[in-house]
């Protein structure tokens, strides 16, 4: 099966930090691919160079076995990748549907979005509503409402609606339940598995082990600025996962 | 898979009845209420004290306050500050601080007379440099902030000093007289013309406008708009509430910030132009406190200095504010001082709000 995105030689440095070292990446269609490492193994340099906030100084990356060259967060989601950062990205102050649209908002047909370029606001608020009940989040009354008055749980559902919503081909989740409690995580991870049975492809950075053994179908063991090796969860235990990542255990052949 | 054994969370999915995304939520008290309504209009407070002064000193002073030139008195003088706090607006919601504003006015005012009268350059596309030489100004401390990730504080301190000097080195501190603009190139003075509604014969009393007034209320609407209607205006606030997160989401920071300080600019050189109108000469000692005093009106319009939270309207309520209480305590025969102590405490209980609102149960 030839992977829906790929890269190929890695490289990042900051100075004399080597980020990422010759670094190689699959991600198969419809699968979930987790992404483990340790603490500056350079699981965010990856991530981030694959969903455009980092340029690379070397090495290439395939989507669909086209190569492309991302400058800006931008240009990754023009092409179907959406990321979902640790941090989220939303803007506390705004709405729901403010935030789902943000940086591509849809105007107004005819003189009043073309001249005045006035804001479709019912067509997003109606397409905000319908992603986040598609996605089961829904019980919402105010798709007005600001997001900082979401609980973490929330507000981690609307950024992965708006990532599924807008995310044609890939969805990058960067730690989605760190900052969750049990019950609230436990939500996003069947978020997540949604999302997968629309055949949308997921990579899932997580330090959680059992949240990675249970919904991924790879695993991708960073070390060192490059990969390590990819295990089937089903193979290998939690303690094998974390003693390749931590180079306690040599990995096996890949 | 197989040897998970601490399932903690099998617990969890079995009594996983309700839905954690449960958006509706009740809200208990009144206060919380007020909050919210706060929270969602941020306009209402300045707009609520603006008619509580209003009634005040109308209760107070009766028909001399409280009549029709009075009050557009009271629009007449806070014409400059009103266009210059709706720029002062636009960068405060970046989070930012334009403490260069009264300099950039007082310059492109400088500008539009000199071409006029030392090049003798048409007086329309006289207007049209000042008008272009305020926005030039304004992108340069858009792009030193933006680019060079300087702070808007430093940067616009700099400018202030910079374009001060500059306009008394190039007007040689010169003022151009009002007879002579008056005969020469009245549209220097466009903004300052006046029209009375509802007069008496011998034309006293009644509601006296300028056009300066009018463009203070166009720009207020025309930004009302912009912020509020246009994916431009949820940029605007989007950088101001959280840059990283602004970038992140797809909104191109720089260009956004870039654009607020020269579109402040342009609003800037267009007070200058206003302010010929008012003084009635081209005068590069004027306007100085027009940098503090809009400060003043956008806090007390309830902009949060830290970026994101406000609304223009608010503004325009907070310089009107300013104005009652000018007009109102003079009226009354209370010493300047009282105004400024009263603009004092206002300034600190509006922020006080501002904090509390900021406080939302997450």
């Amino acid at each position: 099966m030839e992977p829906i995105l790929k890269a190929r030689g890695l490289v990042k440095r900051y100075g004399k930090v080597t980020a990422l070292d010759n670094c190689d990446f699959d991600l198969n269609p419809g699968e979930i691919v987790a992404v483990i490492g340790d603490n500056g193994a350079g699981k965010s340099s990856l991530i981030k160079v694959l969903s455009g906030a980092v340029i690379p100084d070397a090495g290439h990356v395939l989507l669909e076995g086209r190569k492309v060259r991302f400058s800006s967060p931008n240009d990754a989601r023009a092409e179907g990748i959406e990321t979902v950062y640790q941090t989220l990205a939303m803007s506390p102050a705004l709405s729901i549907a403010d935030n789902m649209f943000m940086g591509r908002e849809l105007r107004k047909p005819g003189v009043m979005g073309s001249v005045f370029r006035q804001l479709d606001r019912a067509r997003m608020e109606k397409i905000a509503r319908d992603k986040l009940s598609e996605l089961g989040l829904m019980t919402i009354q105010n798709i007005n409402q600001a997001v900082e008055t979401l609980s973490g749980g929330q507000r981690q559902g609307v950024a992965v609606a708006r990532a599924a919503a807008f995310g044609s081909k890939v969805i990058i989740l960067d730690e989605p339940t760190a900052a969750l409690g049990v019950k609230e995580s436990r939500r996003v991870l069947e978020l997540i598995l949604d999302v997968r049975s629309r055949g949308i492809p997921i990579i899932l950075i997580s330090h959680n082990m059992p949240h990675v053994f249970e919904v991924a179908d790879r695993i991708h063991v960073h070390r060192l600025g490059k990969r390590l090796c990819v295990i089937d969860p089903k193979d290998y235990t939690m303690s094998d996962a974390v003693a390749f990542m931590t180079g306690a255990k040599e990995a096996p052949a890949a | 898979m197989s040897d998970k054994t601490d399932d903690y969370e099998a617990v969890v999915q079995a009594s996983r009845g309700e839905a954690v995304a449960d958006f509706s939520k009740a809200r208990a008290s009144a206060l919380d209420r007020v909050q919210h309504a706060l929270h969602v209009n941020p306009a209402l407070v300045p707009l609520v004290v603006l008619l509580g002064s209003i009634i005040t000193f109308g209760l107070l002073l009766g028909t001399k306050f409280f009549s029709p030139f009075a009050l557009t008195l009271i629009l007449q003088q806070v014409q400059i500050v009103g266009i210059v706090a709706a720029a002062q607006s636009l960068v405060i919601l970046t989070a930012g601080i334009d403490l260069s504003v009264g300099a950039i006015a007082v310059i492109s005012s400088v500008i539009m007379g000199q071409f006029t009268f030392r090049y003798g350059v048409p007086v329309e596309i006289s207007v049209a440099i000042g008008l272009l030489a305020g926005t030039a100004i304004g992108c340069v401390n858009g792009w030193l902030v933006a680019v060079m990730k300087l702070p808007p504080f430093i940067v616009t301190l700099g400018m202030w000093q910079i374009v001060l000097a500059a306009n008394f080195l190039y007007s040689a501190n010169e003022t151009i007289r009002s007879q002579e603009i008056e005969t020469e190139a009245p549209l220097l003075q466009f903004l300052g013309t006046t029209f009375k509604i509802g007069a008496d014969a011998d034309g006293r009393g009644g509601a006296t406008f300028t056009y300066g007034v009018i463009f203070m209320v166009l720009v207020v609407v025309f930004l009302a708009y912009a912020l509020r209607h246009t994916a431009w205006g949820r940029h605007v606030y989007a950088t101001g509430d959280d840059p990283e997160a602004a970038q992140l989401s797809g909104v191109n920071v720089k260009r956004t910030l870039i654009s607020v300080y020269g579109v402040a600019g342009l609003i800037c050189a267009f007070a200058g132009w206003a302010l010929i109108g008012r003084i009635g000469s081209v005068s590069p000692t004027s306007g100085q406190l027009l940098n503090i005093e809009s400060i003043t009106a956008v806090v007390i319009g309830g902009i949060s200095l830290f970026g994101g939270r406000g609304s223009i309207m608010g503004t325009f309520f907070g310089a009107l504010i300013v104005g009652v209480f000018t007009l109102g305590l003079r009226l009354l025969g209370a010493d300047a001082q009282w105004t400024y102590l009263l603009i004092g405490v206002l300034i600190i209980a509006a922020v006080a709000v501002d904090q509390w609102i900021r406080k939302v149960a997450a």
